[in-house]
């Protein structure tokens, strides 16, 4: 029977109404649904606390000095990630350098600078899209484009410029957000006295943007440190027991040579890539806290 | 007198004041304007360096396989001396490996948004998100040292035991891990996003919470809620250490979860276990493979995108 039947004979016979409220079966319902919530969001935090306590228990032994002083070796004893640790550095800072002008100076001039028409969206829509490729697809990218053909080979330089274009369109969007939420009466302000707009973006803008812009850059750069797919790609060394000594040096880092211990059948190595992964977390947490006080400092100054 | 007093004006005309300042703030303005637009510009750059190595690698590939073996053959034995290229067993893992992750990340995604948006009180909330957020941080690769060395021979070997050492089940499941925070968190902001007054109505018409929640709340999020689905079923198909550490390293044509399975991210880094001659047939099936993957990951992105836009409900 349809709806407006039912209601129609409801109206004649009113006690046979479809007037069902059943108040206490769906505030039932309604209980056990909460609490299938609240465990599914539980659960989400009880998978973090038990692949910290698996991590835990499996590198605490083997945490030690000499894993973070000695360099990769034969013997699980004896190995350690100093190299990987250099190598980390190397790629990291140097993608982050590029990635944080280029990546400033793109949200800037998104912002800022150029015209609401078809070319801007365009533009956008690209960085959204490029922020969706696969770390891998960049380890390719890197591949063909810096190691072969611009013939850098399997050097720190390749791995950092690699990195940098996968950093790159995470800090244009951080930056952009960041840039958005300055208020426009700044800007007007500014430019009513006479200022150029690079004077405006240069003394008034990017200083009041800066707190968002940092904390985008140091998340964006937390991601480099752990992506692994690209740097094998483009040649971080599987074994290299030495410290870069620059931009054309070979390298390992980090994760890649977690990823080589992992995958010996020894369990001693995978004890010890569990003791690396736990540098690597502590490393980017420490990054994470880093920029959430950077958030808060400079954010508490500003008012409007 | 008046001639006197303007006497340091001598030999300027008091009209052509120039109060731009100094002229050449013109030129390094422009100079300026030019060099943020050529940041910006290196984002097309990017894209099209992408797009253009991988179908220029993949066409030198396509000369020596035709296209259609490579996208309709069976067997994929690249890294040995009899060589087939045909990508469907790589297909079929990466498919298998995204499945078992939208099982596990989809509700549960859904639920801690639901949970996080509509019955967590603000300070459980503030407490909450963060951990997400750092669940998000963990690299991927040690998901894939979670799945190799705990999901497998502490959770799994004890309901199947007849499962391999590496296999589909335990990497879907720890991708879907690795994708549960962004379902959340994208799903969540959707959920916010709808305004106060709706869940009001809702409530003024008699419903109970969950009734607004899942019958007012979600369908009015939908397309932020599938956008955040199927960018994170994206993100699954690109997903590369998880599946090179967890998921072997043997191309396998299977229904069978338990059994190992090469997906088209793992075979791309299993190649670099050796030694990879540049222009070699080896070398140029990376990009084949590359080309698939990006093809299949930006279309998902368009759909989203598209999505969240085309089924977006505008309230004021």
């Amino acid at each position: 029977m349809s709806v407006a039947a039912k209601t129609e004979r409801a109206l004649i016979e009113p006690e046979r109404t479809i007037w069902r409220p059943q108040i206490g079966q769906r505030q039932r319902q309604g209980k056990i649904w909460s609490a299938g919530f609240f465990v599914a969001t539980l659960s989400a935090v009880l998978l973090l606390a038990l692949l910290l306590g698996v991590l835990f228990i499996r590198g605490w032994d083997w945490l030690s000095w000499t894993l973070i002083t000695e360099m990769p070796s034969r013997a699980a004893e004896r190995s350690g990630l100093n190299s990987a640790i250099w190598g980390t550095v190397w790629v990291v800072s140097g993608a982050a350098i590029f990635s944080f002008f280029v990546g400033v100076g793109a949200a800037i001039y998104l912002e800022e600078y150029a015209a609401r028409n078809w070319m801007t969206t365009f533009l956008k829509t690209n960085i959204a899209n490029l922020a969706g490729v696969p770390s891998v697809v960049y380890g390719l990218l890197g591949l063909a484009l810096f190691v072969e053909i611009l013939n850098a080979g399997r050097t720190v330089l390749a791995g950092a410029l690699t990195m940098g274009l996968l950093i790159l369109p995470i800090i244009i969007l951080a930056s952009q957000e960041s840039l958005r939420a300055v208020p426009l009466g700044l800007r007007q302000a500014a430019f009513g006295m006479g200022a150029t707009r690079w004077q405006v973006v240069r003394a008034h803008i990017l200083p009041a943007a800066m707190p968002g812009i940092l904390t985008g850059t140091i998340l964006a750069v937390s991601r480099a440190i752990g992506e692994t797919a690209p740097l094998i790609v483009v040649g971080a060394a599987a074994y290299f027991p030495y410290r870069p000594d620059g931009l054309f040096s070979q390298y390992t880092a980090m994760p890649v040579q977690i990823y080589q211990w992992t995958g010996r059948p020894q369990e001693e190595f995978r004890d010890l890539a569990a003791a690396a992964i736990i540098i690597l977390l502590v490393l980017l947490l420490s990054m994470n806290a880093i920029a959430i006080v950077i958030r808060q400092r400079l954010s508490s100054r500003k008012r409007w | 007198m008046a001639r006197e007093l303007g006497g340091n004006w001598s030999g300027h005309d008091p009209t052509k004041i120039d109060l731009t300042g100094k002229r050449n703030r013109r030129l390094s303005e422009q100079l300026i304007r030019f060099v943020l637009m050529a940041c910006a510009g290196l984002s097309i750059v990017t894209t099209v360096g992408i797009v253009l190595i991988l179908l220029f690698e993949a066409l030198r590939f396509f000369a020596e396989v035709p296209i259609w073996d490579f996208l309709t053959g069976t067997e994929w034995t690249a890294l040995f001396s009899e060589k087939q290229f045909g990508v469907l067993p790589l297909v079929a893992g990466t498919l298998m490996i995204t499945a078992i992750a939208m099982v596990v990340a989809l509700p549960l995604g859904l639920m801690c948004a639901i949970y996080l948006s509509e019955y967590a009180s603000e300070r459980t909330r503030s407490m909450l998100k963060p951990t997400l957020e750092l669940l998000a941080g963990v690299p991927t690769i040690v998901y894939g040292y979670f799945a190799l060395t705990f999901i497998t021979p502490q959770i799994l070997k004890r309901i199947v035991p007849e499962v391999d050492p590496l296999n589909s089940l335990a990497a879907g499941i720890a991708v879907g891990i690795l994708v549960l925070p962004l379902v959340a968190s994208l799903s969540e902001d959707a959920l916010r996003a709808v305004p106060l007054s709706l869940r009001e109505a809702a409530y003024g018409l008699g419903g109970t919470k969950r009734e607004v929640a899942l019958q007012i709340v979600v369908p009015a999020a939908f397309s932020g809620v599938m956008a955040s689905f199927i960018l994170a079923t994206s993100r699954a198909v690109g997903e590369t250490m998880v599946v090179a550490i967890a998921n072997g390293g043997r191309p396998n044509l299977t229904w069978d979860a338990r059994e190992g399975m090469q997906t088209m991210t793992a075979y791309i880094v299993a190649v670099f276990s050796g030694d990879v001659v540049y222009g070699s047939i080896e070398y140029l099936s990376l990009f084949a493979v590359g080309l698939l993957l990006f093809v299949i990951t930006l279309t998902m992105n368009f759909i989203s995108q598209w999505i969240s836009a085309r089924f977006r409900e505008e309230y004021q």
